[in-house]
């Protein structure tokens, strides 16, 4: 027989669908929570890295002399002292640990000093000599390809072409435009920080703020030339991630000084090293064409798109997957021709983002649509409910969407919410500019604009992307209690809930503890497009059915009525694997295939009050509409979608990494501006919770397709109130002053 | 140099202070106190917003020597034992924390602003907790924290 939840208990509190506390809020809000820049070790040395100033360099030489006369110095070190291969990339690996005879990008770490205190490591620091030849750096994503090569195998990373229908589809009309999206960072709050601490076997172990431990473990490993087992990684407190936190950043180098030396190493970025100490949002370039007959239907697309992948490879590739095979939207087009480029130049390497390819083919294919409508007549909301796809709906890429996709639904939510109203009074808070008193309402034009976006969920193209989850059950204390074990990892999102409250569910158990992720248990996956509540919530999920299985035979096939005279000493303790179902790789001469697992969907409406003669813009209102699935913690569904559209208003106005010659201007929060709680307008959202088939309780990813939809709905509603084209984001207040 | 404060009450010495070491780095290195959080140690984030004498500061923008005879109150300090705060009881269930890198600061923020106003609007939490930034919740669920805190802390008075 089967055992199902129900047979197992009474519902307990705090199962799935209910919004339990986060285990690890109380030690949050008490300032004891340990992030990886807390840690402490007794004779534990701080480590310091030194950056490339140039762009793009040759190495003619490096002199340690001086730092090495440091007192409080332990170790100066450079790319002659790693052990093992001194090259790692997500993808490809092609980014030296430390740079050998050639920087490729300003930031790049050629030296590091392990020091008795921060200040010490950083005058060490300052004393290495390193003499460089400038070389004059490639810039231009749209010219790279043709440019003297970065690495050996050419500027282009990736090129994904799309090929649907007919290639030579004419319509009556026809819309045109070139966009710009500017390089975002993921400025999460919690520096890039850890601790190596040296075993006495020649190992590691390595305590860090990551997105995925066994990547990292992996690319460690090859570094230091150890066997997987000598590296072992344990998550420390996460300080947001968004991304930014998939490759590298000072995990090789704190293992590499503390190996050196013997003591334990820390490592904390500064804000401003953060921003050259991972990778950034792609920016792109995209050329769009749509052709629509009279009515508003698309008839086909065309797009260029180019990304600016940076120095190093990093995710570029599967990133140019996402733009290419998203690159129309959540439209029904039979005729497309899509090509996607990802780049080598020697502007910071770019990388994971929330949204990943499909934030900036967004912004060009929303923008398209609010053109098309105009030049048709036509409501903005209606030419994307003419075109919006359903379940059903064949991608370019000739997949079948196979569960909802209720993209006409979530736009008539948002369009149907009611205005907010202007301000009865004038409150400098209300207007833009805020209390810097730049107007009274004079001057002040409010518009509304739409935009809906599609994201996939979960690793594409093929990759093996699975979760491990070991579920132990037994009596403590005269009470039934459930522990669960990953190693995927916990940003900030809340999995420790959810998986709390999967087991609570599963297991009829209340008390549940989540131990700490680590490479002690196989593989979770990365903490990425949107994919841990699918993948690893489906892997607590599948342990506790194992659980439950070795229940029955316990019971003797017969359904348990008391769980702690049943099990009285035994403990059941099960691994599972768990997979979602499998995708393919796309052809890599018409773009077709099975790429995606899932498909998620969102759609805003802004509302701004723009001050055309400053340039200042005030978001008055973003409303959101997004489908779900199920939504299994609807507070910390709630929060994503919050914070990921906040997110998406930062690109739209103000957050960018302003290059010069591949140079940084802005690494710092002074800066790089970020959204405040000024800038964040209220919310009114919409959750649907149309289960699909495929997914665990029908889950569908949350964390990023608010973010995709949420920019092109601002720029369409500061477009509605000043007239102009706005084809890049962010749009600064030049871009509206014309000056 | 040595150092002598008064952090949550308890008097605390630490010697061999760099003159350059921030209050700061006092706290969460020397004192072991890393409840404060180093999100941008330049003033802009708020994440080391601490009381100093009663007025809340960025813990990072204080030299270390600053603080010398004078009160410092963290985060760390502001529950009674198990007791949570009003504020920091709101955050939590509200949903304000997500990483929970920026609560600290704003914990404190937030419970300087009850101090100061019991009952205070929208504009005005909003205008309290510009200094601080949030990357993760879109602040929405801070808002709501800080009107249930103010809630509570009435209805308890």
């Amino acid at each position: 027989m089967s055992l199902t939840p129900a047979d197992l208990t009474s519902a307990v509190a705090g199962g799935i669908g209910a919004s339990p506390q986060r285990p690890d809020g109380n030690l949050k809000v008490r300032g004891e929570f340990a992030y990886a820049s807390d840690l402490w070790h007794e004779d534990m040395i701080w480590g310091a890295t030194l950056r490339s100033p140039h762009p793009y360099a040759r190495i003619v030489s490096v002199d340690l002399t001086e730092a090495l006369k440091v007192p409080g110095v332990h170790a100066v070190l450079t790319h002659e002292d790693v052990p093992g291969q001194n090259r790692y990339g997500l993808e490809h690996r092609d980014q030296p640990v430390l740079a050998e005879d050639v920087v490729r990008y300003q930031g790049e770490p050629v030296a590091l000093v392990g020091a008795d205190h921060p200040e010490t490591a950083l005058r060490a620091l300052k004393r290495i000599k390193v003499e460089y030849d400038v070389l004059t750096p490639v810039v231009d994503m749209e010219t790279a390809a043709d440019e003297r090569p970065l690495h050996p195998a050419g500027n282009v990373v990736r090129h994904v072409p799309i090929r649907r229908g007919d290639q030579r589809a004419e319509a009556e009309v026809v819309v045109t435009g070139r966009y710009e999206v500017g390089m975002q960072d993921q400025a999460f709050l919690g520096p890039e920080s850890g601790l190596a601490v040296p075993d006495e076997e020649g190992g590691v172990d390595l305590y860090i703020a990551t997105q995925w431990l066994h990547v990292d473990q992996a690319q460690v490993a090859v570094a230091l030339g150890l066997p997987l087992e000598r590296v072992r990684l344990t998550l420390s407190g996460v300080g947001g991630a968004f991304g930014g936190r998939e490759d590298l950043s000072m995990q090789v180098h704190a293992c590499l000084l503390a190996l050196r030396t013997g003591k334990p190493t820390k490592m904390v970025y500064n804000r401003e090293e953060s921003f050259y100490g991972h990778v950034h949002r792609h920016p792109a370039v995209l050329y769009y064409e749509h052709g629509a007959d009279r009515t508003g239907r698309l008839v086909y697309v065309k797009a260029r798109i180019f990304l600016d992948g940076g120095a190093y490879a990093s995710s570029t590739s599967a990133v140019v997957a996402n733009a290419a095979t998203l690159g129309v939207g959540p439209y029904d087009v039979d005729n497309v021709t899509v090509d996607c480029w990802g780049v080598y130049t020697n502007n910071p390497p770019c990388g994971a983002m929330r949204g990943f390819g499909a934030v900036q083919a967004a912004f060009a294919y929303e923008s398209q649509m609010d053109r098309l409508a105009e030049a048709l007549g036509m409501d903005p909301v209606d030419v994307r409910i003419v075109n919006a796809m359903s379940e059903g709906s064949v991608m370019p890429t000739g997949q079948v969407v196979d569960s909802a996709a209720p993209v006409a639904q979530l736009l008539k939510l948002v369009k149907d919410k009611p205005m907010p109203p202007l301000p009865a009074a004038v409150d400098l808070r209300d207007m833009p500019g805020g209390v810097s008193n730049t107007t009274h309402g004079e001057g002040v034009v409010r518009g509304v604009g739409y935009a809906v976006g599609i994201k996939n969920i979960c690793f594409s193209e093929g990759f093996d992307d699975y979760s491990t989850a070991r579920v132990r059950l037994q009596v403590i204390n005269g009470e039934p209690a459930a522990s669960a074990h990953t190693a995927a990892a916990e940003v900030g999102q809340g999995l420790v809930t959810i998986m709390q409250q999967i087991v609570r569910t599963e297991l009829g158990v209340e008390r549940v503890t989540i131990l700490p992720m680590d490479t002690g248990i196989g593989n979770g996956g990365s903490t990425s497009a949107s994919r841990q509540t699918y993948v690893t919530g489906g892997a607590v999920r599948a342990a506790c059915a194992a659980v439950r299985e070795k229940l029955v035979k316990l019971a003797g096939g017969r359904a348990p009525v008391d769980l702690v005279d049943l099990l009285g000493d035994d403990v059941i303790d099960e691994t599972v694997e768990w997979r979602h179902r499998a995708t393919e790789r796309i052809d890599p001469v018409t773009g077709q295939g099975n790429a995606h697992v899932q498909y998620g969907f969102a759609a805003h409406r802004a509302v701004v009050d723009v001050d055309v003669e400053l340039g200042l813009v005030k978001v008055v209102e973003l409303d959101c509409a997004q489908d779900v699935g199920k939504a299994l913690n609807p507070q910390a569904v709630l929060g994503q979608i919050q914070g990921g559209s906040a997110q998406g208003l930062g690109l739209a106005v103000m957050e960018e990494i302003q290059l010069a010659d591949g140079k940084v201007r802005n690494p710092s929060f002074t800066d790089y501006l970020i959204p405040t709680v000024l800038d964040m307008p209220p919310m009114s959202i919409d959750v649907l919770e149309l289960a699909d088939p495929h997914a665990p309780y029908g889950v569908r990813g949350v964390g990023e397709p608010p973010t995709i939809s949420s920019t092109p709905a601002i720029v369409a509603a500061i477009r509605a109130a000043t007239g102009l084209a706005l084809t890049r984001v962010p749009v600064r207040p030049e871009h509206i002053t014309g000056t | 140099m040595r150092v002598n404060v008064t952090v949550n009450g308890e008097q605390r010495q630490a010697d061999d202070v760099w003159e350059g070491e921030s209050l700061l780095f006092l706290l969460r290195e020397r004192l072991g106190l890393p409840g404060s959080k180093n999100a941008c140690e330049q003033g802009e984030c708020g994440s080391c917003t601490v009381y100093l004498d009663d007025v809340p500061v960025c813990a990072c923008l204080v030299a270390a020597g600053q603080a010398e005879d004078r009160e410092v109150r963290t985060v760390e300090g502001l529950a009674r034992g198990d007791r949570l705060d009003p504020v920091q009881e709101a955050f939590v269930e509200a949903g304000a924390v997500q990483c929970g890198f920026c609560t600290p600061g704003l914990v404190v923020a937030a419970h300087d602003l009850l101090d100061r106003v019991p009952k205070p609007s929208d504009p005005e939490i909003r205008e309290a907790l510009a200094g601080n930034l949030c990357r993760c919740t879109g602040y929405e669920k801070i808002l709501e924290a800080v009107r249930l805190a103010a809630s509570r802390k009435e209805a308890g008075a």
